[in-house]
């Protein structure tokens, strides 16, 4: 079987390279890196929302409700810190539910915009009460991870490359996770909610349950991503989960493209790759709004599909070349040039 | 306390006026060509920043200042037509996407134009109408007040009167019957576009003087526009101007006896309240959406 092996291959080269990148890195270079790994789990999450049709402008809120739920468990009641992340993924769930009765009423336009008015709502709590949420300044010294010694590699949290382990741990079963549920069964009714909402529901499928059921999980997973975030850099304001970083989540995944599982995550890792090597090196910071619109307006008119479909292109070419090989080898019988059934 | 009422009651009516000449042209862009422009409060905010570099600037008259960013911010709304909305006809979620682009380019340009602090105008006029010793109207905002009148029936009018707003009203009710009568898509686009991002750029060019001018600023106009459009319903332009007043009162209300941030909660809650209750808005009918 040349091609397990190849498959099993090519995953173990990706899990030595991410193993081993943040040592031939910089610290501000690591830095970057932890950031990136939360959030490529938020954008992957978001785009486990957008399986049932629905685009979510309160995806980022959601996070902060993980972030903030997870800060106050650990600094008001003290609770550990690991399991204080896990509390504040499940909160944001919790919160997710409760919203899913007045969003799902709507749906299209009006949900997004519903979505934004909630998240705004939440935002503004957040900087009205200043107890417990801090009011505009914030929660200020989160507590962080305890430091964690498991034999072959001691962890000290306040080194990013320690939290980037634990990240990239947490992210990848995260990742596997959304993975097996939208192969399972409940993942293919997300599908079809999206696309034969009418003809799904007269099969009997109820397709507000499979709406919320998706939020919620994409919330708790969106929760995570902000738990972690807050464990990391220690402190966390109504800002921090605004609409700009909200933008920047839909331009990831308009411009990865959402129609397969790798799509958002290839999105938010080039753009943040060219982020800092092209933006922060030549000095441009400034002018990263200003590069993020035009990208994401350039991506809705030219490449509507996404970088995925440039990858999907490059794949069948690849398959589709292999097989003419085949052919001409004479034993075309044995090979089945499979077209990639995305849905 | 009736004296504080009048002037609450005031102070609504100003709040009311400007906001009703921002979403009636949101309300026009999205019932013409079916895109939500969240681009909207950007284009008050270039209306703005036309009056702080004509006016404050180089010291142009006011009257001059706010007509020419009614035109530039008309003619940049023809530019988003051409450029965004046009090739994106058949993809709505596309054109809202790339007005968010838009959104975020505006907002870069403003940073790199005048900086983030915010502009000082200096008031046209220092003159006070004085009803009584506690209820006064500063003159500027009477004249935003009469300007948010005069437009909008001038618009009103158009709509009602001419060929071309019937033209517009007519592609807004139906694009396809519309197109079969020979009406231009393209036309009323161009035409729904430039009175819509003028309608924004005039109602931030009015108001510069009175609020704080940053590149910023777009932001909490197009929340309550949203909150405005919704309430009124999405594609009712009586709706809107309705939904302006109703939504100033509230707010001017709220922030007089609460405070500013409490009142834009309950405003937020109130548009939920009603997209739960009745997702059309108070006056929408057809769900376009």
């Amino acid at each position: 079987m040349p091609r397990a092996v190849s498959h099993i291959a090519g995953w173990l080269g990706l899990a030595v390279l991410l193993i081993a990148l943040p040592h031939a890195l910089s610290f501000s270079q690591q830095e970057v890196l932890v950031f990136l790994t939360i959030n490529v789990l938020l954008v992957a999450s978001y785009r486990l929302l957008t399986l049932t049709g629905e685009w979510s402008l309160g995806h980022v809120v959601i996070m902060g409700v993980g972030a903030y739920a997870s800060a106050l468990y650990s600094k008001q009641l003290g609770i550990y810190v690991p399991v204080s992340i896990i509390l504040g993924a499940l909160t944001a769930v919790l919160v997710a539910m409760v919203l899913s009765y007045p969003l799902f009423r709507m749906k299209g336009f009006y949900f997004l915009i519903g979505s934004f008015a909630a998240g705004e709502i939440i935002r503004l709590l957040w900087k009205r009460f200043r107890d417990p949420f801090g009011g505009p300044k914030g929660i200020k010294k989160i507590n962080p991870m305890p430091d964690l010694d498991i034999g072959v590699y001691s962890f000290d949290f306040f080194e990013p490359v320690s939290y980037y382990y634990f990240a990239l741990a947490v992210v990848t079963l995260s990742l596997w996770v959304m993975w097996r549920i939208e192969r399972s069964p409940v993942g293919l009714t997300f599908h079809a909610v999206h696309w034969q909402d009418k003809l799904a529901q007269s099969a009997g499928v109820d397709v507000r349950a499979y709406r919320t059921r998706a939020f919620m999980i994409a919330s708790g997973f969106a929760g995570l991503s902000g738990a972690l975030l807050a464990h990391y850099i220690g402190t966390i304001n109504p800002n921090s989960f605004d609409v700009e970083l909200m933008v920047f989540v839909l331009t990831w995944a308009i411009v990865g493209g959402t129609a397969t599982f790798y799509g958002p995550i290839l999105g938010c890792v080039v753009l943040s790759i060219l982020n800092e090597v092209v933006l922060r090196e030549l000095g441009f910071e400034q002018m990263r709004p200003f590069i993020y619109g035009l990208l994401l307006i350039c991506s809705v008119l030219f490449l509507p599909n996404g970088l995925e479909s440039v990858v999907q292109h490059i794949m069948r070419r690849r398959t589709n070349v292999q097989a003419a090989k085949a052919s001409r080898a004479g034993d075309s019988a044995r090979y089945n040039v499979e077209e990639r059934t995305e849905p | 306390m009736v004296e504080l009422l009048a002037q609450t009651c005031l102070n609504a009516l100003y709040a009311a006026s400007y906001m009703s000449l921002v979403a009636v042209g949101l309300v026009l862009i999205f019932g013409v060509m079916g895109v939500i422009n969240f681009a909207h409060g950007e284009l008050f905010m270039l209306g703005a920043y036309a009056v702080v570099a004509l006016y404050a600037d180089l010291q142009l008259p006011f009257l001059f200042a706010v007509s020419a960013g009614l035109v530039f911010v008309g003619v940049v709304g023809l530019g988003m037509e051409r450029a965004l909305f046009r090739p994106l006809r058949n993809n709505p979620l596309g054109g809202l996407v790339a007005s968010i682009g838009f959104l975020m380019i505006l907002q870069a340009l403003a940073v790199m134009g005048f900086g983030v602090r915010m502009e000082h105008v200096p008031p046209v006029t220092q003159e006070v109408i004085t009803f009584s010793e506690k209820v006064h109207l500063a003159m500027p905002r009477l004249f935003v007040i009469i300007a948010a009148v005069i437009l909008l029936t001038a618009l009103w009018a158009f709509l009602t009167k001419t060929r071309f707003g019937w033209a517009l009203r007519a592609s807004a009710q139906d694009p396809e019957a519309a197109a079969l009568q020979g009406i231009s898509i393209n036309q009323t686009s161009r035409i729904a576009m430039f009175i819509g991002a003028g309608l924004a750029g005039v109602a931030g060019a009015l108001t510069a003087p009175l609020v704080s001018v940053n590149p910023h600023m777009g932001h909490s106009v197009i929340v309550t526009a949203f909150i405005v459009i919704i309430v009124g319903g999405v594609g009712s332009l009586e709706g809107a101007v309705v939904a302006a007043v109703a939504y100033s009162l509230v707010h001017t209300f709220v922030t007089t006896f609460y405070d500013g941030v409490i009142a834009d909660i309950v405003g937020l809650s109130l548009m939920l309240l009603v997209l739960i209750v009745k997702p059309t808005g108070l006056f929408g009918t057809a769900d376009r959406a």
